[in-house]
């Protein structure tokens, strides 16, 4: 299959572009619910119109209602998205928890399913258990009890798990803390009893929650897939998430980059547009290599997901750590480049090096996927 | 996509029953390579015979029209043909610059006679070709070049001298850039093409840090081109040289290589590897090893249906170059004190050392990376002045 995109993504590309830019823009979304301390982060009624367009079941079988695409085209959305820099809960809501609930049982899916397509829910994920991406180990505990399990655990970073109607817990059902078999994914509903959340605002102005499991009792239907089969299906909803991050973090860079080189071509200094200047063309020329080598990697990585490909993982994690490596650079020579303004909150430059730093850790920084590189290659 | 399937399960049984198991190992030193012409000696039947299979097919250029020697596949089944060449690790039948250069200008701005004798050569092995375009006071500055050809009715007389041409004592045939107007810099240039044993033309190998000569001084003393041995119009030279250049750059920029070579850490790992910190940085290394594949990958996909920026070429040579480089000096630091070796049994010749000094000219020849992210700057992220 070529690495572009067929006639209909590029279609779907048009329009998520000028939706995202109409509707999703910094102005309306980013900044009105940063500056408003919106408990959530992001909006409602955005979420609603994501719906509207079938964009909530981007990856939802058709069997089920949903439009039943693949990781390219939440890839192309995920990209405007990232662009726009738009606070939205469609990488954790219809990425990965409908990766999840894809493994899931009829019934599990008919539960929570309809209120993603029609946007009244929000879902989360909730994996990592301490300030590094860490999904080999898993602490988080959960005990056969009575009908069901009980839960027992930590989870940290579980962006937009404040807002969420459901968490999509990884725990483990079996086995030694970094053992690989005996992990169980559950659908948590937030209300459970038991469950507590410590909302925090982070750098980019995303809410994200420190989870604390306290014997949360869930009845055996709540099981995503097999018991004790999880890592599958985790691993499913890993590379969702990495290779939908690795597409955002190339919108950001894009979106940093266009900014970046608009502001070259109007700014004088020494009485020449600094655009002019040798020193700035050629890093400017430099970071729009990594930007293209960073793009192909991810939809290279998207493409063999899709396929099923054995390499998909692989690739995932190049994609992964080349986007994060070369969209930081993007946003730092993009507040550089600025001078001075690029370090006032009135330009929008600066929203890119937050945004960009979050997704950098969001399901793995470069340091971890270059180490899974180094891993897969039998090093 | 079904007859893409049968397409593919036909090369797999043509590959099967026609590649020679020789030819499925690594290239492992310039021997290896089959680079054909008049003067070319094979290292061994195998080599000759999966030459000659190919021919037969149209296997050496396998995208360019059969009337030209080639086997006239469409750009799905050219990368059908690659990812089957690549799977069982097949090496290219026939390696030359009349193929990733000329041929393209060829096709471009060739007559059809030109196309039918030239290409037909090319696609056939028989003859191998030398570029002659850098002259020692014009290297990034191509375009001052100085060589000129004199008008005499049905024929030029060429005078002057090239320098970097590579391999130009191997090759048969020269194509080059010839001052045909002296007043007029970039529409002054003309597109010759001349046989190297025509009298006054002579070739100095150049001695270089690796201790080979791959590349040589080429000197024209007198030497006459019959006029219909130009490319493109009179004094729009610069025109078929630079489109010749974005196939040039591609052929250094590595892309569509094989990603088994193009990754480092395994290699690393199976000569003894026990630096945490080296580990790291080949782990680092091998990311973007990948991520360029994949570069290289989407690269001649989009050149093939047109959807690439036109200047692409100058990004794919950039960063290939510099990727290349930096492989290098990574296999010398997990090569270690054996890596030095110079010219031991046991270092193949110090090919370690050699290759790693020869990759530093990768970002020099064919265009400097700083000229590349000149274009880049001025061409694609269109900046000012630049």
């Amino acid at each position: 299959m070529p690495l572009y995109h067929t006639e209909d993504q590029a279609m779907l590309a048009d329009t998520a572009r000028g939706f995202l830019a109409d509707e999703g823009n910094i102005a309306k979304q980013l900044r009105h619910f940063r500056d408003i301390d919106c408990k959530d982060g992001f909006g409602h009624a955005l979420w609603k119109q994501f719906a509207e367009l079938g964009l909530t079941g981007i990856l939802v079988g058709e069997a089920d209602g949903g439009l039943g695409m693949g990781h390219v085209e939440a890839g192309i959305v995920l990209e405007e998205i990232g662009r726009n820099l738009t606070p939205s809960p469609f990488l954790t809501s219809s990425v990965m928890a409908a990766a999840a609930l894809g493994a899931g049982s009829a019934e599990l899916k008919g539960r929570y399913l309809p209120g993603l397509l029609t946007g009244d829910s929000v879902f989360a994920v909730a994996i990592d258990e301490g300030p590094k991406h860490r999904p080999e180990r898993i602490r988080t505990r959960a005990e056969r009890s009575g009908n069901g399990f009980k839960l027992s655990g930590n989870k940290a970073f579980v962006v937009q798990g404040g807002s969420a109607d459901m968490l999509v817990v990884a725990a483990r059902t079996a086995g030694a803390d970094d053992d690989n078999d005996g992990i169980t994914l559950f659908a948590v509903p937030r209300d459970s009893s038991g469950v507590s959340l410590d909302v925090v605002r982070l750098v980019d102005s995303a809410q994200a929650a420190h989870v604390t499991l306290d014997a949360v009792q869930l009845d055996a239907d709540a099981v995503i897939g097999e018991v004790d089969g999880g890592r599958e299906v985790l691993n499913r909803v890993l590379n969702a998430g990495r290779v939908g991050a690795a597409a955002e973090s190339v919108g950001v860079a894009m979106g940093s980059f266009e900014m970046t080189t608009t502001y070259l071509k109007q700014r004088k200094q020494f009485g020449k547009l600094i655009g002019e200047f040798q020193g700035l063309q050629h890093r400017a020329a430099h970071l729009y290599s990594e930007l293209e080598i960073a793009r192909a990697a991810v939809i290279k990585a998207q493409q063999l997901l899709d396929a099923g490909s054995e390499k998909a993982e692989l690739m995932v994690s190049v994609a992964k750590a080349k986007a994060g490596k070369a969209a930081g650079l993007a946003v730092k020579e993009g507040v550089q480049m600025h001078g001075g303004i690029g370090m006032t909150d009135e330009y929008d430059i600066g929203l890119y090096m937050k945004r960009d730093r979050a997704l950098a850790e969001f399901m793995g920084d470069a340091y971890y996927h270059a180490e899974r590189v180094a891993q897969l290659s039998g090093y | 996509m079904s007859d893409l399937d049968g397409f593919r399960a036909e090369i797999r049984a043509w590959l099967e029953a026609n590649c020679p198991p020789e030819m499925r190992e690594p290239v492992r030193d310039e021997d290896d390579v089959c680079w054909g012409g008049r003067k070319f000696k094979f290292k061994n039947p195998a080599q000759k015979a999966w030459l000659d299979a190919c021919v037969a097919k149209g296997y050496t250029v396998p995208d360019w029209p059969k009337a030209y020697g080639g086997a006239g596949l469409d750009p799905a089944q050219a990368k059908v043909w690659r990812e089957e060449m690549n799977r069982i690790g097949a090496r290219p039948p026939l390696s030359s610059f009349g193929i990733w250069m000329l041929g393209p200008a060829l096709l471009k701005f060739g007559t059809e006679e030109q196309k039918v004798h030239y290409l037909g050569q090319v696609a056939r092995g028989e003859i191998r070709w030398c570029q002659g375009y850098s002259e020692p006071g014009s290297g990034s500055d191509l375009v001052s070049l100085q060589t000129f050809g004199e008008d005499k009715g049905n024929h030029w007389v060429v005078n002057g001298s090239k320098i970097w041409t590579s391999y130009a004592d191997k090759a048969d045939w020269i194509f080059c850039l010839v001052r045909t107007d002296k007043a007029n810099k970039y529409q002054g240039i003309s597109f010759l093409l001349f046989d190297m044993e025509s009298p006054g033309v002579s070739t100095k190998p150049i001695l270089l840090i690796s201790g080979n000569s791959p590349f040589c001084e080429t000197f024209f003393d007198n030497v006459e081109v019959p006029k219909h041995q130009i490319v493109g119009e009179l004094n729009r030279g610069w025109d078929v040289a630079k489109y010749l250049l974005g196939h040039e750059r591609e052929m250094i920029s590595g892309a569509g290589g094989n990603d088994r070579l193009n990754t480092i850490g395994a290699f690393a790992k199976r000569a003894g590897l026990e630096d945490p910190l080296l580990r790291a940085d080949l782990a680092m290394f091998d990311v973007d090893a990948l991520a360029f594949s994949a570069m290289g990958e989407k690269f001649l996909d989009e050149i093939k249906v047109g959807k690439a920026h036109p200047a692409q070429p100058n990004m794919m040579k950039y960063a290939g170059t510099e990727l290349n480089k930096r492989r290098h000096e990574l296999l010398m630091a997990a090569g270690g004190s054996a890596a030095l070796e110079w010219d031991s049994e046991g270092s193949n010749g110090g090919s370690k050392a050699r290759s790693w000094l020869r990759t530093k000219a990768n970002s020099i020849e064919g265009g400097t990376s700083e000229v590349m992210l000149n274009v880049i700057s001025k061409r694609i992220l269109d900046l000012p002045g630049a």
